[in-house]
């Protein structure tokens, strides 16, 4: 699994949407997980998957929805030379790193956990978290308190200038330049032949009303040509039944 | 499993997250990135907890949990206040300081 992990924070680097980044730390975070237990860290894993991969995963996907998805990066380095160097630089420290484990060792040979882990994993946590560390844990209890303090004052949007009414609104429209939309703008569809929302209206000229259509479906590109329900391509002949 | 390949791992999950600090222009990623390394501190964390055969190196993990969990709703929410007022979520475009 660690290959595994590896690829995905490789694949984190290089994929361009940021959703696509986000799904791949997640699997990066699961393995990591099921590292921690098998390690006998028991807690630590439950609480990865709970906290990370749950809690902290699902808060950077609902911003990326708040952002927008499609906010995808532009992987075009802006600060000229700045990849190779980074490259370089993270080769370099890589390198040094992976040399030092190599050449590094203990001296001894792995304790293991079973003698700590005897009365059972969370319990011996729970005994170190309330003596040797009880001072650390209070701060940082503090410290997420702050933070979510903080996060709700950042969060918190006023707004400086009043909603417009519907008064102001409607003043506006028939004050900005043109009176075509004083009355509002045309609605969506030909009349008797296509009434989806996807379709724009003719004009009295014949052409599509490219603003009667919803703003979204337009950036989307989900428009129907409407000129196939052009009067003058239906056929129009009264054909008697007898 | 062998404790030094876990630190193998956590040494490259680290350097690969450093590489997308300094390389990628999105924010929201740049901080994806700044989780994974803290986890792979972490994992090198609860191996040398293993290799010592203590719970301490553990404790100070699940600190780093909850550390990085205050970091992530406070750096969340100044993405969001940033886009906001500038309408993109990209680390080069808020350069307000520079100027």
């Amino acid at each position: 699994m660690g290959p595994l992990a590896v690829l995905a924070a490789l694949g984190m680097l290089l994929v361009k949407k940021a959703v696509h980044s986000a799904l791949l730390l997640a699997w990066v975070m699961i393995t990591l997980a099921f590292f921690y237990i098998a390690q006998g860290a028991l807690f630590l894993g439950i609480v990865q998957v709970v906290v990370y991969t749950g809690a902290v995963m699902m808060l950077f996907l609902f911003i990326l929805m708040l952002v927008g998805v499609d906010a995808s990066d532009s992987l075009t380095e802006t600060i000229r030379g700045l990849r190779p160097i980074a490259i370089t630089a993270a080769i370099g420290f890589g390198g040094l790193m992976v040399s030092l484990i190599g050449r590094a060792s203990l001296g001894r040979e792995p304790i293991g956990l079973e003698a700590a882990n005897a009365a059972g994993n969370v319990q011996g946590l729970a005994y170190l978290l309330f003596s040797t560390y009880v001072f650390p844990f209070e701060v940082v209890s503090a410290l997420l308190i702050t933070a979510a303090l903080g996060a709700m004052v950042l969060a918190h949007h006023q707004r400086e200038v009043g909603r417009p009414t519907q008064r102001d609104l409607s003043e506006q429209r028939f004050r900005s330049g043109s009176l075509a939309t004083a009355a509002g703008l045309p609605g969506p569809g030909v009349f008797a032949r296509h009434n989806a929302v996807d379709v724009p209206a003719l004009l009295p000229d014949g052409t599509a009303a490219p603003a009667s259509i919803s703003e979204t479906l337009r950036a989307r590109g989900d428009m129907i040509d409407s000129s196939q329900f052009q009067l003058d391509h239906i056929n129009t002949e009264i054909v008697e039944e007898k | 499993m062998n404790p030094t390949n876990y630190l193998y791992l956590s040494a490259l999950l680290f350097t690969i997250g450093a590489i997308g600090v300094v390389m990628r222009r999105n924010a929201i990623v740049v901080f994806m990135c700044i989780e994974l390394m803290l986890n792979a501190a972490n994992l090198s964390f609860v191996t040398f907890a293993r290799i010592n055969g203590n719970l301490d190196g553990q404790v100070v993990a699940f600190f780093t949990m909850v550390v990085a969990a205050c970091e992530v709703v406070v750096g969340l929410a100044i993405i969001v206040t940033i886009y906001r007022s500038r309408r993109s979520a990209s680390v080069d475009d808020a350069s307000l300081l520079r100027r």
